[in-house]
């Protein structure tokens, strides 16, 4: 766990992506979109704003970002 | 013991019988045709195998020679949504549900006091029930409609779905099922009314504060000791549970060489401490560790495991086992396990040692054995 600082979710994901650009391409497409499988969570609430990651986030929020149970390869 | 299994394969359906001490394929039907299932029905010999067309959609055929000759019956098929009826999204994938036959996932014959009742699990998340051997079948309005079931979650297909049906060999009316995504349910009343349970269970794919859910466990496979039925085991996504109250709390089992994830589970009928398992390595890389496929198996309900080995490739090998892809017969002996690259291996020991039924086979998704 790390603690970056932000008001949206993209802010917060650019945050932490600034310090590790290779883990940026596993989270979000080309286009800055949540990846298809990919889940996040604010405080346990899914995320609304796949595509823009508009979602707002508190100062003390705690964001999980998880593989789906949908994404695995077989 | 039993001297035949069936290999439900993406191209077809195979016999496999015993000859002497050799097992071989003896018959192949269905050949180019995804066979997703398959049921042998002890109580009359029927077989039912369930065929998913990718123009045609899913499709079931029934057997009452033995294999030989096969006739289409119905499908299972969902009502019409009531008038005014809006589906909740699907978590994750933020789009409505179908009421449309996805994909039959589970197939289990009722009691040897109900004659032609046969359970059927489907994607995307229906029981269906037939009272006349699958001539036709009804959706379990009680489980469909109940709340909890629109917030079922996907698994490794867009859909939830049923996938294990335990019928209790004390009273037929009391079924526990498997949900991937939606935990235990069980009924007690042959469907009337139905219970979640999961209590003990744990999703790691979620945040903290909503890994205890029952409602988001991820269960790969649940099975029942035929001869202790209060003892139940569960392959689950991320880890192995067992329960001795009759699938109402659950128990993880950690620290399992070479690891907790895979898909089948089977338990001994006579002994519910021993069961078997196919571990792969993990969620995001489903093959056998270091390309070797072993058989886990324990005999002291979990607080030990042995990793069987003697048969089964030993180096680069990547066989995943899906959750049907894994059986034991009636006796405790014979295994039969099928994997996702065409192998299929049987073992006469309890898992000490395997021999090879085939290396090409399709990408097999579901074994049975003939059972008395």
């Amino acid at each position: 766990m790390r603690e970056v600082s932000g008001a949206t979710l993209g802010e917060v994901l650019d945050a932490y992506f600034r310090d590790n650009e290779r883990a940026r391409g596993y989270v979000l497409d080309e286009q800055g979109k949540i990846r298809q499988h990919m889940v996040v969570f604010i405080d346990g609430e899914l995320v609304r704003d796949r595509d823009g990651l508009s979602d707002p986030v508190e100062s003390k929020s705690i964001i999980d970002v998880i593989q789906a149970l949908s994404g695995g390869n077989e | 013991m039993s001297d035949r299994c069936y290999l439900a394969t993406r191209k077809g359906l195979f016999t496999v019988d015993r000859r002497v001490s050799k097992w071989s394929i003896s018959r192949a039907t269905f050949i180019g045709d995804n066979v997703t299932l398959v049921m042998h029905d002890s109580r009359n010999g029927n077989l039912f195998a369930a065929l998913n067309h990718g123009h045609f959609g899913i499709k079931v055929h029934r057997s009452t020679n033995g294999g030989e000759t096969w006739d289409e019956i119905t499908a299972p098929q969902y009502p019409p949504m009531p008038e005014g009826y809006v589906p909740k999204p699907l978590p994750f994938f933020n789009k409505p549900l179908d009421w449309a036959l996805k994909l039959i996932w589970g197939l289990a014959p009722g009691g040897a006091d109900q004659p032609g009742l046969i359970w059927c699990g489907t994607m995307p998340g229906g029981l269906f029930k037939s009272e006349n051997n699958g001539a036709s079948w009804e959706l379990n309005r009680p489980l469909w409609d109940h709340p909890k079931r629109e917030e079922w979650g996907p698994n490794g297909a867009e859909w939830p779905g049923i996938h294990s049906i335990c019928v209790d060999p004390r009273d037929s009316r009391h079924v526990s099922i498997g949900v991937s995504t939606g935990g235990v349910w069980i009924t007690k009343d042959a469907g009337k009314s139905w219970t979640q349970t999961g209590g003990g269970m744990r999703a790691e794919y979620y945040p903290a504060e909503q890994q205890g859910d029952p409602n988001v466990q991820d269960v790969h496979c649940l099975v029942q000791c035929a001869a202790n039925p209060e003892v139940f085991w569960v392959q689950h996504h991320n880890g192995i549970f067992r329960s001795t109250d009759g699938a109402r709390s659950w128990t993880e089992i950690k620290d399992v060489k070479p690891s907790v994830f895979g898909f089948p589970v089977a338990v001994h009928p006579h002994d519910p401490n021993t069961a078997w398992f196919v571990p792969s390595t993990k969620d995001e890389k489903r093959c056998p560790t270091d390309g070797r496929v072993v058989v886990n198996r324990t005999r002291d309900g979990g607080k030990t495991f042995e990793t069987l080995r003697q048969g089964l490739p030993q180096e680069y090998a990547y066989d995943l086992v899906y959750r049907h892809g894994l059986d034991v017969d009636e006796s405790g002996n014979r295994l039969v396990f099928g994997s996702t690259t065409g192998s299929v291996w049987i073992s006469e020991n309890g898992g000490d040692s395997w021999q090879t039924v085939s290396s090409n086979l399709p990408p097999v998704y579901a074994v049975r054995f003939v059972k008395p």
